[in-house]
């Protein structure tokens, strides 16, 4: 499902853009070095966000950034067309991310994260009753925003790195399994642990805060869906 | 093949990404006409997923891209590397 694709529409066919993309490497490699800029801008966000996901803080998050789009101006030699540029540059941010956590949780003998769990246990959602939808125009308050950016914080860092792939820069399930480096069949199940956690998470804060109609704006009906 | 909530709660992920096959779509939108509570957990996890695909939720930091080409440009201005 593509939440993003109202924002999509009108943007090069994507195998124009990647033709246009492997042009700018080859220009790049052959002397053209300032095309650089001009090649990673569309993936300036995504980078940022891929190593925030890991991270959960802004100045590591921009720090590691700059270092992958570095890393990558630096070896963009060994870039193979066959694969994606974003993704490639997204699987450098995340591993300059996981090697900087490492570090970290070294330099600290203890882990930042609570511990993996086990991806084959079962999960309870909320269980509420009806649902009515929080419209996107509730965005504009901060503590929804809030909200939303703890619940994510709150993943431990193997869901929270899907999520973030594929909910938020929504990149597709192939590209996220290529971005971490493993399965589309392991996406998938961290993909569905990590939804009905965010679920599990905000269905109650969401349902009580809509009480209040903090919210404001909501379509009529309930238990429909707006998609 | 009669579904209970388990099974629906378990595919909804696939559901949302609309992977699963006809046939067992078939079996949960059976489902989850019936149970509230299944339609009420669909409905709450596509809209979270909706407001956290929305960028005013995750900002850059002010002056991001600007720190970041600045720093690209020293590197495209550098004498060049032989790589990490």
């Amino acid at each position: 499902m593509d939440f993003k694709a109202k924002a999509c529409e009108g943007g090069p066919p994507e195998a124009s853009a990647a033709e246009a993309e492997a042009a700018l490497v080859r220009r790049i490699l052959a002397g053209e070095r300032h095309l650089f800029h001009e090649l990673v801008r569309p993936h300036e966000r995504g980078v940022y966000f891929a190593a925030y996901s890991v991270l959960k803080n802004e100045h590591d998050a921009e720090e590691v950034a700059q270092e992958a789009m570095l890393k990558a101006l630096r070896n963009l030699a060994s870039f193979r067309a066959e694969a994606k540029f974003g993704t490639w540059l997204t699987a450098i941010a995340i591993n300059e991310a996981r090697g900087r956590l490492r570090h970290e949780r070294v330099l600290q003998f203890s882990s930042i994260d609570a511990p993996t769990e086990d991806e084959d246990g079962e999960f309870v959602p909320e269980l509420i009753t009806d649902w009515r939808e929080v419209p996107l125009e509730s965005l504009e308050r901060r503590e929804l925003r809030e909200m939303l950016q703890q619940a994510i914080a709150s993943l431990p860092e193997n869901y929270r790195e899907v999520l973030v792939l594929r909910d938020v820069q929504d990149l597709n399930i192939a590209e996220t399994a290529a971005a971490l480096g493993v399965s589309e069949g392991v996406v998938k199940t961290r993909l569905l642990r990590a939804r009905l956690r965010m679920q599990k998470i905000l269905a109650p804060q969401l349902a009580s805060k809509r009480g209040g109609r903090l919210f404001g704006l909501f379509k009529k009906g309930t238990g429909q869906s707006w998609f | 093949m009669v579904l209970n909530c388990r099974h629906v709660w378990k595919e909804i992920s696939n559901y949302i990404e609309g992977t699963v096959a006809p046939e067992l779509r078939d079996e949960m939108e059976q489902h989850l006409a019936h149970c509230r509570h299944c339609a009420a957990v669909l409905d709450s996890t596509r809209n979270i997923l909706y407001l956290i695909a929305d960028e005013r939720v995750f900002t850059l930091p002010a002056g991001y891209a600007d720190r970041l080409h600045a720093r690209l440009q020293e590197e495209i201005e550098g004498p060049p590397s032989g790589g990490v």
